[in-house]
């Protein structure tokens, strides 16, 4: 039964994970993010669902667990915040090159280093480009509400599941730590091992007699395969970028200018957007809910139909912004604001931006 | 003596020995000499006659026995270095019925994934892990390993291992003896056929603890040589293992059904 509750982004979550079916959530505590285990240990799941949740000693140990429990055709997720993301970039690498579905949160906070416990989306570099070794990206998805935080649990195991590839919910310490209403979803039941069997014939649940042994591996010591199978994620990434994009666009219609932003900068932006129209100043929101694939499709269309500029902003020093100029290529004029380090920009301090480096620029 | 053709001596009555069907068609990727080729075998021949092919999953690790998976012949997944008992932990933990084992050198188990080792031993994961401890980095060429003697040469220790500049070898089979999660835990070698037999038992042990539920790790150490590395004859490679590896690694059991020996 669908269930009306107010909850952190990070309860909402984990609570989601349940829901969604999942086998498995390996973890290790950080700030702020530790609510979701927090959440799932004091919930029980074993008990209402079967699904094991265990704190493990380490994020590198973590994202191993799900690597293995994913290679076993289990539905995995873990969670964790940007210096913890960090260690599991090698396991989510071997997780991309083996192909496995696997789900995982990053509430990020400020960096570099051990930084500071507040938001941040300074982690969109590593989320996008690829965070660990090799040639492979992962499906990103970014919510601007607790509501997104539960419900991109449930579409991320989906993409997961449907590409073979990690998908990232790149979270914040706003969305992560603020309470909203939330709609849960009605529980999707976990499968069955004979389900798995029968839907998963790449993961390694033992060999059958009469059946192809099945393994687990990113290695191939021979460079023509391996490009072979480069060649196969690259197609993978393509699909990906041609059939999953998914963006919001709100008061774009009769906007002269857009602000480009994503999870919390996008419900701040909203609010610039408002004061703004109110000083009669004609702008829109193209919210990013895909980081990877990035609408660089539609982005581009719209400066081809008299935007006359993009105001990306982040709280970041710029990184988002520069696929906004990859996908504007230099037919509008592109500029980024954004506080960084902890600090969360005011919607006052957006439209200033706007102002002066769109309008006035 | 009249000529004897093969016809005359591939007749069932006249087989000794057959390799286990677990064992892959494949050519080992091992130095001639090496004990790794022996160690497979015989954990696929207990696997094979513990009937447990079917629900047993294997994890090969980073090192010489990167590419366990293309000679055992069963489930696999590769681990990334160090990373093996966190793998073996998610398998088992979503699949408990399943028999779950890892299988990795000293630096891989020793040094690098120390931490994945002693936690997986401490919350007394039901897996078995087996151990190869040839004292030195095989793969990469022959460089110092954590389980690297006091004097031994290697690549990165050129004029032997100094215990002031470069540490002391780790005896981590004694260290997870002492947690409470290990049930099991023994060194043996596979340089003689009396030892290959004695490993064989201990491995067998070990998956029957884990087949049976028996609480914790069970944890085979094999101590085995490395000529390549060593740079000696497999021959003298062993003579040398017996003179200053096993004083310092002795054989036997350390721990046996939950308790110390």
């Amino acid at each position: 039964m669908s269930e009306l509750k107010l909850m952190k982004g990070n309860e909402a979550l984990a609570e989601a994970a349940i829901r969604a079916g999942a086998d498995a959530y390996f973890g290790y505590p950080i700030t702020p993010q530790s609510e979701v285990i927090e959440y799932l240990m004091a919930e029980k799941p074993h008990e209402r669902t079967g699904m094991v949740v265990l704190q493990a000693e380490s994020e590198i140990a973590a994202i191993n667990m799900v690597y293995g429990a994913a290679g076993a055709g289990k539905k995995v997720m873990t969670s964790s915040s940007s210096p913890g993301i960090s260690l599991k970039q090698e396991g989510i690498s071997y997780i991309a090159g083996a192909e496995l579905p696997c789900l995982y949160a990053n509430v990020v906070r400020g960096g570099p280093g051990l930084g500071t416990i507040q938001p941040s989306q300074a982690d969109y570099f590593q989320s996008t480009k690829g965070g660990g070794h090799g040639d492979y990206r992962q499906i990103v998805l970014a919510p601007a509400s607790v509501q997104e935080m539960a419900d991109f649990v449930k579409d991320g195991f989906e993409l997961a599941f449907k590409y073979r590839i990690p998908v990232l919910i790149l979270s914040d310490g706003v969305i992560g730590q603020m309470m909203e209403k939330v709609e849960l979803f009605d529980p999707i039941p976990r499968l069955t091992d004979a389900e798995i069997n029968e839907k998963y014939p790449w993961a390694t649940t033992g060999k059958k007699s009469g059946t192809e042994r099945r393994i687990i591996t990113s290695l191939d010591l021979d460079s023509h395969k391996m490009e072979e199978h480069n060649h196969k994620l690259q197609a993978k990434y393509k699909e990906i970028t041609e059939k999953e994009v998914r963006y919001e666009l709100i008061d774009c219609d009769d906007a002269e200018y857009v602000i480009v932003a994503y999870g919390s900068s996008a419900r701040i932006a909203q609010k610039a957007v408002r004061l703004a129209r109110a000083k009669g100043i004609k702008v829109g929101l193209f919210r990013l809910i895909t980081l990877f694939p990035f609408p660089s499709v539609k982005m581009h269309e719209m400066c081809g139909k008299g935007i006359k500029g993009f105001l990306a902003v982040e709280m970041s020093s710029g990184q988002m912004v520069e696929d906004v100029r990859l996908a504007v290529n230099g037919c509008s004029k592109v500029a980024h604001f954004g506080r960084y380090g902890g600090i969360v920009h005011t919607p006052e301090e957006v439209l200033e931006a706007l102002e002066q480096k769109i309008i006035g620029g | 003596m009249a000529d004897i053709t093969l016809d005359q001596i591939i007749k069932p009555e006249n087989l000794v020995y057959t390799k286990t069907k677990l064992m892959t068609d494949k050519v080992l990727s091992y130095c001639p000499g090496c004990g790794h080729g022996t160690a497979h075998r015989i954990t696929m021949e207990v696997i094979e006659e513990l009937g447990l092919e079917e629900q047993t999953i294997g994890i090969a690790p980073v090192g010489c026995s990167v590419l366990a998976y293309e000679f055992m012949n069963i489930d696999m997944q590769q681990a990334a270095h160090g990373r093996a008992p966190a793998v073996a932990t998610g398998i088992k933990r979503v699949w408990p019925d399943k028999i779950v084992f890892s299988y990795q050198g000293d630096g891989d188990l020793a040094a690098i994934g120390t931490n994945e080792t002693i936690h997986a031993c401490n919350r007394g994961e039901n897996i078995v892990i087996i151990f190869i401890n040839n004292g030195i980095y095989g793969m990469t060429g022959g460089q110092m390993a954590p389980t690297t003697l006091i004097g031994m040469k290697s690549s990165t220790s050129p004029f032997g291992r100094d215990a002031q500049r470069m540490g002391n070898p780790l005896k981590i089979t004694e260290l997870v003896a002492q947690l409470p999660g290990t049930y099991f835990v023994t060194r043996q070698a596979v340089h003689t056929p009396a030892n290959v037999r004695k490993t064989k038992r201990a491995i067998k042990k070990a998956f029957e603890n884990q087949r049976d539920g028996k609480p914790g790790v069970s944890f085979v150490e094999i101590v085995s040589n490395c000529n390549s590395g060593w740079k000696m004859t497999p021959r003298d490679a062993n003579t040398w293992m017996e003179e200053n590896m096993f004083p310092f690694y002795p054989l036997g059991d350390i721990k046996v059904d939950g308790k110390l020996v």
